[in-house]
């Protein structure tokens, strides 16, 4: 196992007065895929938001390739290498899929031998490279979907965060999305991946955490808490 | 006949004027959703800095030149120490623009002081054409060409570069754009900056059928605002449409409903506030 290249350390998080993070901690090692589960309103999305820089932990902090950051702008964390694929997608919808690709080009000098640009793009989703002239708000929900990934990845990103990728997408498509996460996996990008289905996680992560009411209430690798071993109903409800 | 075509020419001269004040307001309140009512004011002070490169002797294209980068400094210096600050506060940026507005007219009155100022135009576009018998001022004919010119580059600009790109996508979801890597900020410094130069580039062209004088800036508020509104805020083609279906509502009213001449301009204005408050072109109402 590599060094973290992202850690959270006793991250508290507000939304106005309420607490929807306590003391939330846990690392991403260089390489891996995090699988970060728990029920609706456990505060997945949250630790999303922080570590895209979105909300700024009230305590505690962050840290980005062993560096840490208490207070960093979303913008210079993106420089940094650390791309989102938020919840709902959030495509730049009036832009054409093109537009939406190249606002977030970058060749940053960690970037290796075969670099995201459009024609990597468009190899690995080819319906992208079809629809490049499309606005984008006009695509099916599985195309914004590979869209918001392939932006994404066009900034040559070091660390991924996955914000419910299959969420709203038809069976198929949630196969599609999955293929393509453990794909980027493959080729070594550190990535976090939020998810509601258990199931999904399990087969392609390398570690898990637990999320309930803002707190860690459960970590460890996924073999050690896979669900055929160990009863994880009391955290995540049935599956 | 000859004054219809008359009041035509004067129309479509007056629509080249309109587009170069309303485009920058257009960009700075539809990109940024900024209500800049100093707007105006920075047309003026463009006019008046116009005259003082003329009075040093400097070629007339060059002070149109300066007068936009001096104005696009003060737009940016405006954004960064003031506007920034009161993001997404609609009422504190109408305040605040409308104080700048007094303010800049007061130093323009204290510096080149309440006397009208003619600004001659370039001597080798001096004199008319003339087209099938109709007689066309060579000027007037330059600003529709410049106007027009200018509508394409600022056009090409947003829809066909990345820094266009970038602009758009920070207006659609800026949060998003800043997750992305975008520096919306700095970007939104320079739409402020371009919209401030527009209207510097406007009034100094403008000196040489309007003259300079005080109160040009709140004459021509009002005119940019209808034309917006018009338009659709944000809408480069609507304010290039506004600006001409406005200059010809005006030139044709004032001559034909002279005491009626606010109503015939503002009449259009509530009813496509009320009809389609998004305007012509616009993607989202006022």
């Amino acid at each position: 196992m590599g060094s973290n290249v992202l850690a959270l350390d006793g991250v508290s998080a507000y939304y106005g007065d309420s607490l929807v993070l306590q003391e939330v901690s846990f690392s991403l090692g260089e390489g891996r895929l995090l699988g970060l589960l728990g029920r609706n309103g456990a505060g997945k999305s949250t630790c999303m938001n922080v570590a895209a820089g979105l909300l700024s932990p009230r305590n505690g902090h962050l840290e980005f390739f062993g560096e840490t950051v208490t207070e960093i702008k979303p913008e210079e964390l993106a420089h940094l290498g650390v791309s989102l694929v938020p919840q709902e997608r959030r495509i730049f919808k009036s832009l054409t899929v093109y537009e939406n690709l190249a606002v977030a080009a970058r060749q940053p000098p960690w970037t290796h031998r075969d670099p995201w640009e459009f024609s990597t793009v468009f190899a690995a989703f080819p319906r992208l490279g079809e629809r490049h002239k499309q606005v984008a708000g006009s695509l099916s929900g599985g195309e914004q979907q590979m869209l918001a990934i392939a932006r994404a990845l066009m900034s040559n990103p070091r660390i991924l965060l996955m914000d419910e990728p299959s969420e709203g997408l038809a069976p198929q498509i949630v196969m599609e999305v999955i293929d393509t996460v453990s794909r980027l996996k493959e080729q070594g990008l550190s990535i976090i991946l939020v998810e509601q289905n258990p199931k999904l996680v399990f087969g392609i992560a390398d570690d898990i955490v637990i999320l309930n009411s803002g707190r860690v209430v459960l970590t460890g690798t996924a073999a050690d808490l896979n669900p055929k071993n160990l009863d994880l109903t009391e955290y995540l409800g049935i599956f | 006949m000859t004054l219809y075509i008359i009041l035509t020419i004067n129309s479509i001269t007056m629509g080249g004027l309109l587009f170069l004040l309303s485009a920058g307001f257009s960009l700075i309140f539809g990109l940024m959703r900024i209500p800049n009512l100093a707007h105006g004011a920075l047309f003026m002070l463009g006019a008046y800095f116009g005259v003082t490169f003329l009075r040093m002797e400097v070629n007339f294209w060059i002070a149109v030149i300066f007068s936009g980068v001096a104005l696009a400094i003060i737009g940016g210096v405006i954004e960064r120490l003031l506007l920034r600050r009161l993001a997404g506060q609609e009422l504190a940026q109408v305040l605040v623009t409308l104080g700048l507005a007094f303010i800049i007219a007061d130093v323009c009155l204290l510096i080149w002081t309440g006397d009208p100022i003619p600004l001659n135009a370039p001597e080798s576009l001096r004199g008319v054409e003339r087209f099938f018998g109709i007689v066309f001022p060579r000027y007037r004919l330059a600003v529709v060409v410049i106007a027009l010119i200018l509508a394409i580059g600022l056009w090409f600009l947003l829809e066909r570069t990345r820094l266009g790109a970038m602009i758009r996508a920070s207006v659609d979801d800026p949060e998003m754009a800043r997750v992305t890597g975008i520096r919306v900020s700095r970007l939104f410094t320079i739409v402020f900056a371009l919209g401030a130069a527009l209207a510097g580039v406007g009034g100094v062209l403008s000196g040489p059928i309007l003259s300079v004088y005080p109160g040009l800036d709140a004459e021509m508020l009002p005119l940019a605002l209808i034309i917006v509104i018009l338009g659709g805020a944000g809408s480069l083609p609507g304010a290039f449409l506004g600006s001409f279906v406005i200059g010809f509502i005006y030139n044709f009213g004032q001559v034909f409903f002279p005491d009626l001449a606010y109503v015939v301009l503002f009449l259009p204005m509530l009813l496509m506030l009320v009809l389609r408050p998004q305007g012509l072109f616009g993607k989202d109402p006022l």
